[in-house]
């Protein structure tokens, strides 16, 4: 790879690699992202060069393995380009079927197309699925065209144009006065406006200054900074030069966690391919800006994304937040003024420093503005990474792309923020997403985390779930975090256990007030949000466990028993043969019964019980009724012709 | 350096740029209680105990006083309803774990803090980090420190560096609010049984 020397350069490359590639050639498109790798795409890649190879059409298709595509449920997943023909859950043994029809015969193979539940119609392009169509993936897109380890793919579709204006057309502070216009707000967590962060480092005293990627991404359930970063890092990298560029700095640190190993693997490769072109490293397209990125490797706890903690162990020391009243931007990593933004975050700014920042306002909501990356998980149809203008109604979330709830069962809440964020009940679904309006129904937006929720989840268990997680990823350095969340999830566990007591509730708030006043750190603060947010909207759920033992999602164990109920059982004897532990009493024409002592609730009958019969069910709350007696147990059957 | 003017519970006090809230009352005679501060060390900021209200251009926030840097104009309340809340939850949540210790005791009786309102779970350290900072920073040895995180976060010594320097200086026992049970007794089964401690680490 020859040096580019300037951004006129720049431009005739980009027009020398367009030029040998036709638009109108076959492109095969492989996602291999992390999710469809470990759903097989790796077998599926080789079987799809050994076929390529033994039809000899090496020269005439073009394979691509690009990053995650979002849909990663449905994977490993094939686009056959030009046209887009989409096919899904491929296998290596779909391969030559695929090359011979579609490639050769320019047919497409319908059973591997994705079919419509709605409609039960064949789809047969990308854009047209609905899961798709309702998007506007103005940072995600471009991962499903680019091969994450090929700086040409990103040169191809305009990478580096932005940070090539940026150093010859505008001046550091004319980049920051654009950020600032398009009021971008930080993807990572509390949203605070990057340019304001920015001009805050670019104005303090010192002369060596650092831009810092947060690619920590702890959240159980969240990967869009992973799928970002294995999938388009190019564009992490402009990010951070451009802010580099505006801030005063030469040097810039990606802090991401070992966990990701094929992010790690991509980000290097990006960094060598960007250093040999010139576009990092020392005077960068002979602008005189020099920019060099160092790549960290963290151990991964949860608590390492909070941005002292993640410079403290980007010093090398252990990674525990710090007590500063002073803010990182103006004494940060090394005691210099430090920018931390988060991965999403970086990866907005070439789009911004393209387009303008009056398009970028044009996406959004008043204070909000852009597309947002959810991760969508749960109770839902339709697993994935899901981009959506800012303002987009939780509900076109959940149902228009994520195709509502699974098994037909109900709503019942929506957790969004990551592990301290909160619950949304259906009655916010109507709340467009944005980081003010997420806040003030005592959720956050926090990195994107959305997790659904059906009507078995008791919300009482949630909060509990949560708690336990944040208990075991705080650091312990600070009395009201550490302490304060022991006695939490201690009350909350109880109270699952049907061992609430009266005043639990209040005790629980006050505990509540002393981490949100107290604590040292933002997971500290934040830490009562799954309870609080629970309580807001669920109220009634506590008080039932508390004043009743009754859990009114049927899930809590200890408060449920498993009942069979006479009039229905049909002394099928499925249960029986199920039960591992032998606590179902059945016999042939004998109407079954659970005993209840020997009963470990696994659920096991409750699953198996045939649905033309439902005769066993879950209650809680009442007591069990009694046995029936011996004599009316035999079920009398209809003489059958 | 330049001076800095501002309130203390009614009290004009004049500080120098840099100095801390805890700091800037001690010299007017306000006692404000801490727990894991030592003068000798960084401020750790980990007790929360030395909580206090600040007022600022009308706004009103807590801060912790051990490593907040005074500020012009700003009015400081060492004790509120809110601020005396919150330090009694925070003595309980203590308590619970160090139920003995004197200085405890002695702010629970301060701030009506019930010393049963938790279940008890006597580990003794409190967490405060002194002995781990007094022997990082003051004797430069990093002879004990704190493993794991969260709520399994324990002191422990490391056994070579223990048995080398440990018996002859012990700086570290009389600094420890919980009355150096803590210390003491994982210094010696650091010393007695390396080899668990070694698996353990
Ligand atoms: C406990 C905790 C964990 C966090 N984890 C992450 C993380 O994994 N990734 C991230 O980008 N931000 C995380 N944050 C937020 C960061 O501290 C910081 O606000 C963010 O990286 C700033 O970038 P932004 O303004 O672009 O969002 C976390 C915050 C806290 C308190
Ligand atoms: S709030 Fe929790 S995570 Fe933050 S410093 Fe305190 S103990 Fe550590
Ligand atoms: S819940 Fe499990 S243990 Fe209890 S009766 Fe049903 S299958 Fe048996
Ligand atoms: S042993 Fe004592 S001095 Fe050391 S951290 Fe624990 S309570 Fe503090
Ligand atoms: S990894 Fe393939 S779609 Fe997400
Ligand atoms: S003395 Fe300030 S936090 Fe402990």
């Amino acid at each position: 790879m020859a040096r580019i020397n300037s951004p006129f350069e720049l431009e005739e490359l980009r027009k020398q690699i367009l030029s040998v590639r036709d638009p109108n050639k076959p492109c095969i498109t492989l996602c291999a992202g992390s999710a469809c790798n470990a759903s097989g795409s790796r077998e599926v890649a080789r079987s799809l060069e050994e076929e390529i190879q033994k039809q000899g059409l090496s020269s005439t298709v073009d394979i691509r393995q690009t990053g995650c595509h979002g849909y990663c449920e449905r994977g490993p997943i094939i686009v056959v380009g030009p046209e887009k023909i989409c096919y899904f859950q491929i296998k290596p043994e779909d391969i030559a079927e695929i090359i011979t029809e579609t490639i050769v015969n320019k047919k497409v193979v319908d059973r591997l197309l994705y079919v419509d539940p709605a409609t039960n119609e064949k789809i047969v392009h990308e854009h047209d699925i609905p899961f798709y169509k309702n998007q506007e993936r103005i940072v995600f897109g471009a991962n499903s065209s680019v091969d994450p380890k090929s700086i040409d793919d990103y040169l191809a579709i305009g990478g580096y144009s932005a940070l090539a204006k940026a150093l010859s057309q505008m001046t550091p502070d004319g980049v920051l006065q654009e950020v600032k216009k398009a009021n971008l707000r930080g993807r990572g967590g509390g949203g605070f406006p990057a340019g304001v962060k920015w001009e805050g480092s670019r104005n303090a005293p010192g002369d060596i200054k650092y831009v810092i990627v947060n690619a920590d991404e702890g959240d159980p359930g969240a990967y869009m900074d992973r799928s970002l970063l294995e999938g388009n890092p190019h564009a992490v990298l402009e990010g951070l030069a451009i802010g580099a560029y505006t801030v005063g700095c030469s040097e810039g640190y990606i802090y991401v966690r070992q966990e990701y190993p094929l992010a790690v693997e991509n980000i290097f490769t990006a960094i060598r391919q960007a250093e040999e072109y010139g576009l990092l490293g020392e005077n960068i397209l002979g602008t005189g800006f020099s920019f060099k990125v160092i790549v960290h490797q963290g151990a991964g706890a949860f608590v390492c994304g909070e941005s002292t903690a993640l410079m403290t162990a980007l010093e090398g020391r252990a990674g525990e937040p710090r007590p500063k009243y002073i803010r990182s931007n103006v004494v940060g990593l090394w005691g210099r003024p430090s920018v931390l933004n988060n991965v999403e975050t970086w990866a907005n700014v070439p789009l911004i420093i393209n387009k303008g920042a009056d398009w970028f306002t044009s996406i959004g909501t008043e204070t909000s503005k852009g597309t947002k990356i959810f991760s969508l998980v749960g109770k839902i149809t339709n697993t994935g990474l899901v981009e959506v203008p800012m303002g987009t109604p939780i509900k076109d979330i959940i149902y228009t792309i994520g195709g509502g709830i699974p098994g037909g069962k109900k709503f019942k809440a929506v957790q969004t923020g990551g592990p301290s964020g909160g619950c949304l009940p259906e009655s916010l679904l109507d709340l467009p997403v944005g980081f003010d309006e997420l806040t003030k129904a005592g959720s956050m937006m926090g990195s994107g985390g959305m997790i659904v929720m059906d009507e078995d989840t008791c919300m009482v268990d949630v909060a509990r779930y949560f708690l336990d997680f944040l208990t075991d990823e705080s650091c312990g350095k600070c009395v009201p975090c550490r302490e304060g969340m022991r006695q939490m999830l201690k009350i909350l566990t109880n109270i699952t256990q049907g061992k609430g007591r009266e005043g639990d509730i209040e005790l629980l708030e006050e505990l509540a007030e002393t981490a949100i006043e107290g604590a040292l750190c933002a997971l500290g603060k934040s830490s009562p949000n799954p309870f609080l947010s629970t309580l807001k909207y669920f109220r009634d759920e506590y008080e039932a466990h508390v004043k009743e033992k009754r859990c009114p999602a049927l899930s809590c164990k200890e408060l449920i028993s498993f009942y069979i109920e006479p009039e229905k059982c049909k002394a099928c004897m499925t249960c029986a043969r199920k039960c591992p532990s032998d606590a179902i009493i059945s016999g042939k024409n004998l109407i079954h019964i659970v005993d209840q002592e020997k009963c470990t609730k696994c659920g096991t009958c409750f699953d198996v019980c045939p649905p033309r019969f439902r005769a066993v069910t879950k209650i809680s709350g009442v007591p069990v009724p009694p046995p029936i007696p011996e004599e009316a147990r035999t079920i009398v059957r209809e003489k059958q012709k | 350096m330049s001076e800095i003017l501002f309130e203390i519970d009614g009290k004009q006090v004049t500080a120098k740029e840099g100095m801390t809230l805890l700091e800037a009352a001690k010299t007017v005679g306000i006692k404000i209680p801490t727990l894991c501060y030592h003068e000798k060390l960084e401020p750790f900021g980990g007790c929360r105990l030395c909580i206090v209200e600040v007022e600022s251009r009308g706004w009103t926030k807590l801060a912790v006083s051990c490593v907040y840097p005074v500020e012009k104009n700003i009015i400081v309340r060492t004790r509120s309803e809110k601020v005396d809340r919150i330090r009694r939850m925070i003595l309980q949540l203590l308590l619970a774990h160090a139920p003995d210790a004197f200085d405890l005791q002695d702010l629970a009786k301060e701030y009506g803090a019930d010393k049963d309102r938790f279940e008890k779970e006597p580990s003794f350290c409190v967490h405060c980090g002194l002995c781990v900072r007094y022997c990082d920073e003051v004797k430069k040895k990093n002879a004990i420190g704190f493993v794991d995180r969260g709520i399994r976060k324990e002191i422990n010594f490391i056994p070579d560096i223990a048995a080398k320097e440990c018996w002859n200086c012990k700086e570290c026992f009389p600094l420890c609010p919980t009355e150096a049970l803590q210390a003491a007794f994982v210094l010696v089964e650091a010393l007695a049984f390396p080899a668990a401690e070694a698996a353990k680490g």
